[in-house]
């Protein structure tokens, strides 16, 4: 990875979207058909299936990208294995994502903040956290996130020294990206299960970084 | 209170955790949120949902699925494709077209667009 300074790192490969981005699969396909049409009928408001799925966007998943994230931060020989094979180490916490799946995990520092996007769909490292929230998959974040990544940033009460290189990670079919966001100061004496209790998705995707004490939001 | 009023635990075997049910892949929520939205609308009643969801799920055992869970929401899809078509004036062909727009729209969006469906390609 070339340390150059660009705002944003896309993939060096070349456009073949085909093989960047894999045709959405039969199930998806279905899926996409019948809401359409359901949706033309009045069979179904998109606003409401877009709340019931977002009612369980914030389970399960994020609390295991959190998990691997703590775990990281107290364990230096586990965050070596980590960042240098995520796919397998994040297999052995039992989150396992589909064949051909590859995880990437990138680490934030003083001079550099990780923020994750798909700019096509809505590619998520499903494993760790769980069903993109609807923001997400919006085209304002896919496409801003790429043009103005301290925009969005802010938007999301973000603000970071001008020093700080921000990269911005293009997810694929095949390539996710899980941001490992820095440690917050003060919080040497908790343990393990405290720190996870701080790690937002958000701080994930790195939209947000991690608070100590946590945000009046982030708390729920 | 903005939950459904439905009876998760009489569908067979749904993968549900402590808080509820639990996906693997973004296209099985919705495909959960739409039956739970069919069924609020009146299109089926929740018994009208179970049987369906479990004639496909033995259907798909009778052909060998293992059924460990992963599938599961195959079957569940198959059984609202099936119920919406038996109950509603959409027709397997109209689904198939839609199913063949969406993939030539996945295939054409350039990177950085939303794949959309584009007018001249509905019906």
């Amino acid at each position: 990875m070339s340390g150059h300074d660009h705002d944003h790192h896309h993939h060096d490969h070349g456009h073949d979207h085909d093989h960047e981005h894999p045709r959405l699969s039969d199930l998806q396909l279905r899926v996409k058909a019948l809401e359409s049409l359901l949706v033309e009928k009045g069979l179904v408001d998109p606003a409401a299936l877009d709340v019931f799925v977002d009612t369980y966007e914030t389970k399960v998943g994020p609390r295991n990208g959190a998990q691997v994230v703590a775990k990281a931060w107290t364990d230096p020989e586990f965050k070596k294995r980590l960042m240098e094979d995520p796919s397998t180490t994040i297999k052995s916490f039992g989150f396992e994502g589909r064949q051909g799946e590859h995880m990437v995990v990138v680490e934030n520092t003083d001079s550099v903040h990780n923020l994750v996007v798909c700019t096509l769909c809505s590619c998520y490292p499903w494993p760790v956290l769980g069903l993109p929230p609807v923001w997400y998959k919006s085209a304002p974040y896919r496409s801003r996130a790429v043009n103005d990544p301290r925009g969005v940033l802010a938007d999301f009460g973000t603000t970071l020294p001008d020093d700080v290189e921000i990269r911005v990670w293009d997810s694929t079919a095949e390539m996710r990206y899980l941001v490992l966001p820095q440690r917050p100061d003060g919080t040497e004496g908790l343990s393990e299960a405290e720190l996870a209790d701080l790690v937002t998705r958000n701080s994930m995707i790195g939209v947000e970084t991690v608070a100590y004490p946590p945000r009046q939001e982030a708390a729920e | 209170m903005t939950a459904p009023a439905v009876q998760i635990d009489t569908l067979p075997r749904i993968p549900v955790d402590h808080d509820g049910p639990v996906f693997r892949e973004p296209w099985e929520a919705q495909a959960f949120a739409m039956a739970i939205k069919l069924h609020e609308g009146g299109l089926y009643t929740w018994t009208e949902w179970a049987e369906a969801l479990s004639r496909e799920i033995a259907a798909a055992q009778a052909e060998g699925d293992p059924d460990l869970g992963d599938t599961y929401y195959q079957h569940w899809l198959k059984a609202l494709e099936g119920l919406v078509l038996a109950k509603t004036d959409l027709t397997l062909d109209q689904l198939l077209k839609r199913k063949n727009a969406w993939d030539r729209a996945a295939q054409r969006a350039p990177h950085g667009e939303p794949i959309l469906l584009p007018e001249d390609e509905e019906e």
